[in-house]
């Protein structure tokens, strides 16, 4: 049976992983490639590592930290964060990532899914939407870009779905009205998304229990879950996590 | 020596580095129809589109292949790969497989008894109906999970060594003689992906 999926999510700056709230107020968490390692051990289904502060600060992504992380993970690994090109992609694959999110540049010029899907293949690119409920609640949620300080005025779902078009292997969901806060996904827009399209929807933003990863699973119809913080100051690890969650009636990968 | 064939299908850094961890040495990433006739052994990774294994044909890689298999050489095919084993897949219907296996790839259905089906299949499965003969899957226990990214499939026969269920069954693993191939991803499956790798290795 094909199992839901719970991803570690490693945000690093200046090659430290750190956790911020609702996008700011930043913390240092410590070492990627040692998280990353010290999550696989524990069951994550997968390991995400985003490099926050490339877009606006205009770095490359720091493949370094790219290398070491990957060097003996053997469970899929994504990189995003400051990936503008074909070529910035085929550098991030080349240091050892498996799949590549992109966010404000799939925006700016959305031909560059297909281009970076025609070389390594749709399953290797995830398009992450960072979304904002507008006044209407749900049904109006914006897509924001550049680390969430830039509306776009475009619809999240009518978004996903050109995503998806264009050769998007997964979406990756962020509500930045519940991330960092521990209160729980955004299940409503989860679900709205996840409807909207076939392929795979990551939801991201507000883990906070065991619990609120059963209800994105069911109420929201995640395809996997994503979460940093409640992994990082060790409130649990995945495998209690992925027991809890299972044990509330969603499909896990267990033992891990 | 292990070849491991690059035609241009995706990302090959992660299945050498995971031979490489598991302490294979003499690899070489090729596209030389004489390294693969030469090869212990043979690796076709692929992620791609079936169409990308077209490339295979033009570049002498399938008659290589036939002869180097034909002699014992033992071969296995992941992903694409694997589907590439097979007459062909209506993803590429243009495009002919090496036709080791019979039976055509086909796509996950958008609908399975009812309820609408999400492609690509993405994440991870367990492995039913473990062969117990089979020397690429010795040691993994039924029910063991793998990693699966993929929107095509192989149909379930007698040559198949394992199944998975998505949409119905299909060839999670395929193996005869030396032929032997895996829909999932082993070098993104933790400790059952590598068991298999390192299966391989010791053939």
């Amino acid at each position: 049976m094909l199992t839901k999926r719970i991803i570690a999510c490693l945000d690093v700056r200046g090659g430290r992983v750190v956790k911020g709230i609702q996008f700011v107020d930043i913390v240092d968490a410590g070492d990627p490639a040692e998280l990353a390692h010290r999550h696989a051990a524990a069951g994550a289904d997968e390991i995400v590592l985003l490099d926050i502060t490339a877009t606006h600060e205009g770095r490359g992504t720091l493949l370094d930290t790219v290398k070491r992380t990957a060097a003996s993970l053997f469970v899929p690994f994504t990189v995003g964060g400051g990936i503008r090109s074909a070529e910035d992609a085929a550098a991030v694959f080349d240091a050892g990532a498996d799949k590549v999110s992109i966010n404000s540049s799939a925006i700016a010029r959305p031909e560059l899914i297909g281009e970076i899907g025609s070389s390594f293949g749709a399953q290797a690119v995830i398009v992450a939407i960072d979304a904002r409920r507008g006044e209407h609640g749900v049904e109006d949620a914006e897509v924001y870009v550049s680390g969430g300080r830039k509306a776009t005025g475009l619809r999240v779902v009518d978004w996903a779905r050109e995503a998806e078009q264009r050769g998007a292997g997964e979406i990756l969901l962020t509500s930045m009205d519940t991330d960092g806060m521990r209160n729980g996904f955004d299940c409503e827009l989860t679900r709205l998304v996840s409807e909207a399209v076939q392929i795979p929807v990551i939801a991201s933003g507000g883990a906070g229990s065991a619990a609120h990863f059963a209800e994105v699973f069911k109420a929201g119809k995640a395809d996997a879950a994503l979460a940093a913080s409640i992994f990082h100051f060790g409130i649990t690890d995945s495998r209690a996590l992925k027991a809890e969650v299972a044990a509330a009636g969603v499909p896990m990968r267990l033992p891990c | 020596m292990i070849a491991v064939i690059d035609y241009k299908a995706g990302n090959l850094t992660s299945v050498v580095k995971a031979l490489k961890h598991l302490g294979a040495d003499g690899i070489v990433v090729t596209q030389d129809p004489a390294a693969v006739l030469r090869a212990d052994k043979i690796v076709l990774p692929g992620v791609g589109h079936f169409q990308s294994t077209q490339l295979l044909a033009d570049l002498g890689l399938t008659q290589a292949t036939r002869e180097a298999v034909a002699k014992g050489t033992p071969f296995l095919g992941i992903c694409v790969g694997l589907q590439w084993l097979y007459e062909g897949s209506t993803e590429a219907p243009e495009t002919a497989g090496l036709g080791h296996f019979g039976g055509q790839c086909e796509r996950f259905p958008a609908v399975f008894e009812g309820a609408e089906l999400k492609s690509p299949h993405v994440g991870w499965n367990s492995l039913e109906n473990v062969r117990e003969d089979s020397r690429l899957l010795a040691g993994v226990t039924l029910g063991s999970f793998v990693y699966y990214t993929h929107s095509w499939r192989a149909p379930v026969s007698a040559d198949t060594a394992a199944a998975t269920m998505y949409g119905g069954a299909f060839t999670a693993a395929v193996e005869r003689g030396n032929v032997m191939g895996v829909q999932f991803h082993p070098e993104k499956s933790a400790e059952t992906g590598l068991r298999v790798l390192q299966n391989f290795l010791a053939l």
